[in-house]
């Protein structure tokens, strides 16, 4: 119940519309069930010269288009009676069509922008842990599960239910007997299609699921190709294949003989029905129970119900499935938005930060910051260094209140940061990822994303300093070149370089570097460092790295081990001081040694052939 | 993505297509003649209900008795059964020339794909040849099977009673269906219309499915970046065109749905007019004029499913153009007949007149570029004696994977030739080749079953003892006997539940195994923990004893314990020597070695 409340909820905006659509189809039903009377009524009373009668209105049009008319002129009259309801069930069959898809599309709109907004402003956490697979999966073929139930499934069972009403109530005021004898078999149908779709739930499972490993087994030869011809296992893997394959036939046909017993037996049925409405119609029209136009409506009536009924079965089996979509929807939309944002301060940000006996933990009782405590000046150069998991990452994910500390402090300029506009903050504090995420767009559109009025000066001055303006007028459209999933593919460093224009090109107070130059080789990022102290405006920077050169040219290095920070200083003092940070400066002397030993070797090795 | 969106294809019927199409349908012939039987069967019981009809109403109600009802009912009752079997029957049949054609559509595909050389696998995306594989087929077999089930019944049953008007009393008849050529006229319009707003349709629903994806995929960056807002605009367009253009094609529909019936009711209110004038006149029996309005609503029932049927052709039509492009591409490195007859073919190898591969490999003026014209290697010479460990260094993009590649004849060379013992290999079978080689990737690939199963892939016919030795060998032994079903434990899609570690040395057990002359090493640059790292060190060298290998090299133990060192730079050999005798030189490699030297040592002091 609650999953059609949350469906309802989406409806909003378009519920209007899905009420005309399914008036429309009642009035549109109702149109077309008259039709027949007017044949009856043809049939009885202008050929046969009996005395049936035509529902009130149709009776005084009728009798108004033939008056003082002899036979042709009324025949006109019932004909163009006949056309008149055609066209009006016409017309609001297309009310039906445009209105219903209207409102399913509407709907459909609704629910994939609430889902894009939603997943864009839920926690970075919640992405930093998400499937991308199965929520791409959740946005569009759920979506599209509940659109095609609204369209098409919910619209066919008020159908079936409408005409099933209009038509009983018409067939009673006719004949009772008649009505008994032509709805004897319905409740059969109907319960023998809903009981067949219960029953082979299995055997359609079953095709579906031999359809699963059937693709998983090609999609794994096809992601593994090298691996096969390295083998030469061709042969093996065809063999593998065609057991697939002749499974998923199998099973697939063992289901089309289920569906053509269900399909031959509800035919039967059907044809049984029809037959009995005609033997026993015939019956009492010779006996003068009914008249012949009744007869022939009762026999058109069965040919316009059985084919919904017949529907209805599988359709009401398959509403299960919009049920577990909107689950799986509702599931993502019930995720907590990100707090905090556009309710807070909105200061001018000049870059003095102090972190205060900051602790933080992911998960409780596993702490990854420990009490942090340090200061950084307007415009100074703090680099962190530290194991894999000591909490670097963390660390100046606090500053961009990516996740919030659970204790101590994070100021930038005296103010705590949890009082200032989450958007706001990010607008000051620039991070680049380790792993960016370029979108497919072109380079310029990529740099100029956070300043969509940045002119091209801007833009190339962005992608000077971070070395990449001479690669992209290496590409054959400079500029232009598209990038992404669907553009030329980047290496991991370019797309750093990339990603650090981007950064860049927002002019923040504060930049972090997440382990972003990781992927960029040695002297690439010292010119970009280079490039990014010439800048005339400094900002107060964040560096993430394991490179020596990059740390030593820090103001402040922090070291942090298991979320502490161990040690703290400036190269100078660092370097004195027994630690992980002299041990990485030695790794030079090590180096320089280890060649020397090397090249002696040589030496010898070389004497000794000689 | 590209793989998944809807691509432009041509609207015009396509014979010659069809045609090629026809060898895939032609096992299946009989069948497809006794489908066609039972479908004229069904449309002609169709036809003949509403006489039965028409004859109750003359025989039993014009004249006032019952009398021969008994008989009228059995007639009827047997062609109630005789309808039945023939559902029954039309069912069961389409349905096995369907899953036939698809089965045998898929297994050639499945075999080409497994003929097709690396060239084409560089420049086509998995996910495109899985939607060639998947849907497009199941696609195809549908139309061909289910489509002609109803274009047959479509056209028989209106055939079949346009027939029997006309027999019956073909002025009426002619009146009565005067309609035709508006609804073909009509048809024909909307039948375009739609084709194209569907097609809108569904571009812009894979235009849907790749801004979610992206939307998803970078929503960490977006979020520092404070993108929320411009993203959510851009997919509110996007959104925004997918409801124009969804209602427009629904509304379409909707237009043309009422039209048709619209349409028929012309010709039913026809039928009354004349015909109820005709019955007054004694002309036409009542029966007639009952007739004549039940078959004008009977034979616009299948103009839908006809027009409906035209729109799936043509995508039938589009996803055939596919698949056959594809099963249709021959192979850029295949045996010659020559080799085929002397050697035997993968199928049937002639695995007894293959010589033995002693593993000397030599380079000879090779020259290769890709098809788009890029030059990799021009020229390019190497001699690597049997048992030669060679460690190619280099930048991405150098060259290094190629020379691989052409060694193992993955590629060949544009011009040039590379021998193998002496003999250029274009004249060995590819198998002979193939077999011999041990190929272990950065990103080792598993398939999905238990590690016995991946490492026999290896060699089919191992023992378990020998698999055991295997792993053993390159120990992994002992991170597998720590498993809980040990050798028998499931490994999950593409090996993803063992960690990057475990799966390498799972492959290195794997390519022992098959104890190949030639071995391959695309080494990994991830970082794995420094005790695996260890064990993986020790493996790799014991496979490269006594094996002629190339190694795409990173780490600088690997590269240090080299025979041969190559710099390659551009597709040339910059520098060439043992790591010692490349330090001194003090070039490209010095600097790449002592760079290289720094980020490992540091990484090293920063695991965890």
């Amino acid at each position: 119940m609650g999953k059609l409340k949350l469906l309802w909820r989406f409806m909003k905006g378009s519920r209007l519309r899905y009420t005309g659509a399914v008036m429309s189809i009642g009035l549109a039903a109702l149109f077309s069930f008259l039709s027949p009377l007017v044949i009856r009524y043809t049939i009885d009373t202008v050929i046969g010269g009996g005395n049936t009668q035509l529902p009130v209105v149709l009776q005084g049009l009728a009798e108004g288009l033939s008056r003082e008319g002899g036979l042709i002129r009324r025949l006109l009259a019932c004909s163009s009676l006949l056309l008149l309801l055609a066209l009006s069930a016409g017309l609001f069959t297309f009310f039906k069509g445009k209105w219903s898809a209207e409102a399913s599309e509407f709907t459909a709109k609704r629910i994939r922008e609430q889902l894009y907004d939603h997943l864009q402003n839920v926690s970075y956490d919640y992405h930093v842990k998400a499937e991308t697979g199965d929520l791409l999966q959740r946005c569009t073929s759920d979506v599209d599960t509940i659109r095609a139930f609204l369209a098409e499934q919910l619209v066919e069972v008020g159908r079936a239910v409408i005409m099933l009403t209009l038509a009983l109530s018409i067939m009673l005021s006719l004949n009772l007997k008649m009505t008994m004898v032509a709805m004897a078999v319905v409740p059969v149908i109907f319960s023998f299609a809903v009981i067949f779709f219960l029953k082979v739930k299995n055997a359609f499972k079953a095709s579906d699921e031999s359809e699963g490993r059937l693709s998983a087994t090609l999609q794994e030869n096809l992601t593994g190709v090298r691996v096969v011809r390295a083998f030469a296992r061709q042969q093996h893997e065809i063999l593998k294949f065609e057991e697939r394959n002749a499974e998923y036939r199998d099973l697939t046909y063992r289901l089309i003989l289920l569906l053509a017993a269900y399909w031959s037996i509800s035919d039967l049925l059907c044809m049984l029905q029809v037959c009995a409405v005609l033997v026993f119609g015939v019956y009492w029209t010779t006996t003068g129970v009914i008249t012949l136009g009744t007869l022939v409506v009762f026999t058109t009536y069965e040919g316009m119900l059985l084919w919904p009924i017949r529907q209805m079965g599988r359709i009401l089996t398959g509403m299960g499935k919009t049920v577990v979509s909107l689950e799986r929807i509702g599931e993502i939309l019930a995720v907590p938005l990100e707090t905090g944002e556009q309710e807070g301060l909105k200061p001018q940000i000049e870059g003095d930060i102090e972190f205060r006996n900051v602790s933080f933990a992911y998960e409780e009782g596993k702490q990854v910051l420990r009490s942090i405590s340090f200061r950084a000046k307007p415009g100074q150069t703090v680099a962190l260094l530290g194991p894999t998991g000591s909490g670097k990452s963390t660390l100046v994910h606090l500053l961009a209140r990516l996740y919030d500390c659970q204790s101590g402090i994070v100021s930038i300029d005296g103010t705590d940061v949890r009082d200032i506009d989450k958007k706001w903050l990010r607008q000051n504090v620039g991070i680049v990822l380790q792993e960016p995420f370029l979108f497919s767009k072109t380079l310029k559109e990529n740099i100029r994303l956070p300043k969509p009025q940045a002119g091209e000066e801007e833009i190339f001055a962005a992608a000077r300093i971070a070395s990449i303006h001479d690669v992209a007028l290496g590409f054959e459209k400079g500029y232009e070149t598209l990038v992404g999933e669907k553009g030329v593919t980047l290496s991991g460093g370019q797309k750093q370089r990339v990603a650090i224009a981007r950064t860049l090109i927002k002019d923040c107070p504060v930049l972090i570097f997440d382990d972003s130059l990781s992927a960029v080789d040695t002297e690439t990022d010292t010119a970009i460092r280079k490039a990014l102290k010439e800048r005339n405006k400094q900002a107060t920077t964040f560096i993430i790295s394991h490179r020596i050169t990059t740390l030593s040219e820090a103001d402040v290095i922090l070291v942090l081990e298991n979320g502490e920070i161990v040690q703290q200083g400036s190269h100078r003092e660092l370097v004195s001081q027994a630690g992980l940070y002299q041990r990485i400066w030695q790794i030079q002397n090590e180096l320089e040694k280890e060649v020397e030993t090397d090249m002696e070797m040589e030496q010898d090795r070389g004497e000794n052939v000689s | 993505m590209s793989g998944i969106e809807e691509q432009e294809y041509s609207k015009k019927f396509d014979f010659g297509l069809w045609r090629r199409l026809l060898q895939y349908v032609k096992p299946y012939r009989r069948l497809m003649l006794l489908l066609g039987f039972v479908m004229v069967g069904v449309a002609g019981i169709d036809v003949i209900f509403p006489l039965m009809t028409k004859y109750a109403i003359d025989r039993f109600v014009a004249a006032g008795n019952i009398e021969g009802l008994s008989g009228f009912l059995l007639m009827y009752g047997i062609l109630i059964a005789v309808q039945t079997v023939n559902v029954w029957l039309l069912i069961a049949i389409a349905g096995k020339i369907d899953m036939g054609v698809v089965y045998d559509i898929r297994k050639k595909g499945f075999q080409r794909l497994q003929e097709l050389s690396f060239s084409y696998y560089d420049k086509t995306a998995v996910g495109w040849l899985m939607a060639r594989m998947t849907s497009d087929i199941t696609r195809l077999g549908d139309t061909l099977a289910w489509g002609l089930v109803d274009f047959v019944w479509g056209l028989t049953m209106m055939a079949g009673i346009a027939g029997v008007m006309l027999f019956i009393n073909w002025k009426l008849a002619l009146v009565s269906l005067s309609v035709i050529p508006l609804l073909v006229v009509i048809s024909l319009y909307f039948q375009q219309k739609m084709l194209k707003a569907h097609r809108k349709v569904r571009k812009t629903n894979s235009r849907i499915t790749g801004a979610f994806n992206e939307g998803i995929s970078g929503a960490k960056t977006s979020k520092t970046l404070v993108l929320e807002k411009s993203n959510l605009g851009e997919f509110s367009a996007i959104t925004g065109e997918m409801y124009g253009y969804s209602v427009k094609a629904a509304v379409y529909s909707s237009i043309y749905l009422p039209v048709v019936l619209s349409l028929g009711s012309i010709g039913t209110a026809l039928a009354l007019w004349f015909g109820g004038r005709g019955v007054y006149l004694q002309t036409i029996s009542f029966g007639t004029l009952v007739l004549f309005i039940g078959y004008t609503i009977q034979f616009f029932e299948p103009v839908r499913e006809l027009a409906r049927i035209i729109a799936e052709l043509q995508s039938a039509q589009a996803s055939a153009e596919r698949i056959l492009s594809m099963i249709e591409t021959q192979p850029d490195i295949a045996d010659t007949v020559d080799v085929v007859w002397k050697y035997g073919d993968m199928f049937n190898p002639r695995q007894d007149r293959w010589p033995h591969i002693k593993g000397n490999i030599s380079f000879r003026n090779v020259s290769f570029s890709y098809k788009d014209g890029e030059k990799v290697l021009e020229d390019f010479s190497l001699e690597v004696k049997a048992g030669e460990t060679i460690a190619l260094v280099g930048e991405t993009g150098s060259g290094k994977t190629t020379i691989v590649n052409l060694a193992c004849r993955f590629y060949e060379p544009v011009s040039g030739e590379i021998l193998i013992d002496g003999v250029n290999y274009k004249d060995r079978p590819l198998a002979w080749l193939h077999g011999s080689l041990g190929y272990v990737l950065q990103n080792p690939h598993l398939f999905s079953g238990t590690i016995r199963e991946n490492i026999r892939y290896g060699r089919l016919d191992a023992t378990d003892e020998e698999i055991e030795k295997a792993a053993r060998l390159v120990n992994a032994y002992e991170f597998i006997s720590k498993l809980e079903k040990g050798f028998d434990t499931e490994v999950g899609e593409g090996g993803n539940r063992l960690s990057t570690g475990e799966k390498q040395l799972v492959s290195f057990a794997r390519a022992v195994l098959a104890n190949p002359r030639i071995f391959i090493l695309d080494e990994a640059t991830s970082s794995i923990d420094t005790e695996t790292e260890q064990i993986i060190q020790d493996a790799i060298r014991k496979v490269l004893k006594n094996r002629t290998s190339f190694i795409i090299a990173h780490r600088l133990s690997t590269i240090r314990s080299a025979d041969r060192i190559l710099v390659i730079k551009d597709g040339k050999v910059l520098e060439e020597g043992n790591h010692y005798q490349l330090i001194r030189k003090k070039g490209y490699y010095y600097r790449l070695y002592t760079n290289q030297f720094m980020e490992e040592r540091e990484m090293e002091l920063l695991k965890a």
